[in-house]
């Protein structure tokens, strides 16, 4: 509203058409660089997306519409229902603890704390992290046999090492040990969002409650958590979406050289992969895609209820 | 009363420290075994109780390293690819932003609506209708595949406009009065007022360009063509006995990231900071 009217003030309405043509030239030339790129390697494959997922195709022989067969299959595939049920206990795992995490680390930071501003780039700095490297580490730390913390474990409790869990490679502590990685990578991420949203509290609210007598506990209650209610909200949509579209690290903390999961790590993102780029069953994955994609846009419809709701 | 209240919060700052210092330890101890293995012999890198500070340090590691795996090569291609696609995000994406948020012309709400909308779309739902076209145009096995994949993206366009929003349309149209083009108003007047949105955007898009995971995977199987994490990712599965090569290669893959991060830290925080609160 604000622009039309500086604009319409700024120019007098009738300057001729070829003036107008030209200012539509020059804004055009200023979109299009970034929108050619946009629409074709980004809108075309995503209209694509949803046309495969009704056909069946290897990439090199014609496409045959299949109609609903590709997600009926889906209906039946046990493998689809394990990766999809693995990625749900994974989120079910990330979500809370990391959200737990971060907002005790942010509410910590957030007092007058010495070397505050250095804690707060050691932990944030896995986010950033290059995820192959860590992830090794991780593995060398977590080794069933040699690694550190089976032998601390074993230390302490005289537990015989080959009694003690086997982290990753063992199909009853695996996603344990994924949850506990991504919480350990990701949580600086959402603990500054937290301070953000900490530090736009007004401090008099604060105040009033300690007047009334309010400990640390009750401040928290009543007035932490309900200020924070955005925040947490935004966080934890976007902890659900990231967590369903998690890939790379289930394979870098578990699969051997042949980038395979088992049946207790594979997750959505994994089945896509590996039905399109090894089964060449592109029409199947498409129709895997299109699930997390509706999962995905649940998601967000949620978080724009949400916004309006909280928002402002 | 007073007394007890303050030897109270004493005793909360104490344990606030307390637990503070044991996560500080958790968020690092990774970092540390991961520099202190880089420099032992492999049969000395899971020796327990475990030596922080070898006694030799074999630096041997990080020479061995690059002859062993082309890691100059993976180094050079991720560096060149996070560069391209940095300058290229930038570019098209303050370019676009300005006619967004300051010109007027046909059709604006119903292409700034198509932006919003497909940032919601997770990549990974589109990745393979992707691949598909890229091969079809011959792209496949091609650095150019991942640049044309990371350089346009919604979420840059986005950023920049926001940004954008909160210069004044009064400077704008002073400039536009002193005879200013529009190129000239987005070169001299919206860049320079801008250095905070890009840097933030800068950071974001070079790091998330160094540490692509799935992306190159997909596009890049041969080796010399490989960036860092995967070409890292190889070598893992290739000798996963080499220890001690595996964590001297890993300090490297981190090293520059640490140190853009360090440089622009404030931006990254402050970007991170602002897709929590609405602008």
């Amino acid at each position: 509203m604000q622009n039309e009217t500086v604009i319409s003030t700024g120019k007098p309405p009738k300057t001729g058409v070829s003036k107008s043509v030209k200012e539509h030239l020059v804004a055009y030339s200023f979109i299009a660089p970034n929108f050619i790129g946009f629409a074709l390697f980004t809108l075309v494959p995503m209209i694509f997306a949803f046309v495969l997922a009704f056909v069946k195709w290897d990439g090199a022989n014609p496409m045959d519409y299949v109609g609903l067969k590709n997600f009926n299959r889906l209906i039946q595939d046990p493998t689809f229902h394990k990766a999809l049920w693995n990625t749900i206990i994974y989120t079910i795992g990330v979500v809370p603890l990391t959200m737990v995490c971060a907002l005790g680390l942010a509410i910590l930071l957030n007092q007058k704390i010495l070397g505050r501003n250095i804690m707060r780039t050691v932990f944030f700095f896995p986010y950033v992290a290059s995820l192959v490297a860590v992830a090794a580490v991780w593995n060398f730390i977590f080794s069933p046999t040699m690694g550190p913390i089976n032998n601390i474990l074993h230390a302490i409790t005289g537990i015989p090492i080959e009694e003690l869990p086997r982290w990753a490679a063992d199909k009853d502590w695996a996603m344990f040990t994924v949850v506990l990685f991504t919480v350990w990578k990701n949580m600086g991420y959402y603990m500054v969002i937290y301070l953000a949203g900490l530090q736009g509290v007004n401090p008099e609210l604060y105040e009033a409650a300690e007047l009334d007598g309010a400990n640390a506990w009750k401040r928290f209650r009543n007035v932490t958590i309900p200020q924070l209610a955005p925040t947490t909200f935004f966080v934890l949509m976007i902890l659900i979406i990231n967590s369903f579209k998690v890939y790379d690290i289930f394979i870098n903390l578990f699969a051997g050289a042949d980038n395979q999961l088992n049946d207790s790590t594979r997750v959505l993102v994994y089945q896509i992969y590996n039905t399109a780029f090894r089964s060449l069953d592109y029409g199947y994955a498409s129709a895997m895609a299109i699930v997390l994609f509706l999962l995905v846009l649940g998601i967000t419809i949620v978080q724009f209820r949400g916004e309006k709701k909280y928002g402002q | 009363m007073v007394g007890s209240n303050k030897t109270l919060k004493f005793g909360a700052l104490m344990l606030a420290y307390l637990l503070l210092i044991v996560v500080v330890l958790c968020m690092l101890v990774p970092y540390a075994w991961m520099l202190s293995s880089s420099l032992k012999l492999n049969k000395d890198v899971f020796t327990f109780p475990m030596q922080w500070i070898p006694e030799l340090p074999r630096w041997a590691n990080y020479v061995d390293i690059w002859t062993k795996i082309p890691l100059g090569r993976f180094i050079y291609n991720t560096a060149k690819l996070s560069i391209i696609v940095t300058v290229l995000q930038l570019l098209t994406s303050s370019f676009a932003a300005y006619a967004f948020s300051k010109l007027q012309f046909k059709g604006k709400n119903v292409l700034f609506l198509g932006y919003i909308a497909t940032i919601a779309i997770p990549w990974q739902a589109y990745m393979v209708p992707q691949f598909i076209l890229m091969r079809s145009m011959g792209l496949n096995n091609t650095h150019l595949a991942i640049i044309l994949l990371q350089a346009f993206s919604a979420f840059g366009v986005f950023l920049m406009r926001q940004f954008y929003q909160s210069i004044p349309d009064e400077l704008c149209e002073a400039a536009r009065i002193d005879g200013l083009s529009e190129y000239g108003i987005w070169a001299r007047i919206m860049l320079p007022l801008s250095k905070p949105a890009l840097s933030t955007l800068t950071i974001f898009t070079f790091v998330s360009t160094w540490n692509d995971f799935l992306g190159p995977m997909i596009y890049l199987t041969k080796t010399e063509l490989k960036t860092i994490q995967i070409g890292l990712r190889m070598f893992i599965s290739q000798y996963s006995a080499e220890y001690g090569l595996i964590m001297a290669a890993s300090v490297i893959s981190i090293i520059p990231v640490l140190i853009v991060f360090l440089g622009l830290q404030k931006y990254f925080v402050q970007g991170v900071a602002s897709s929590g609160i609405k602008g």
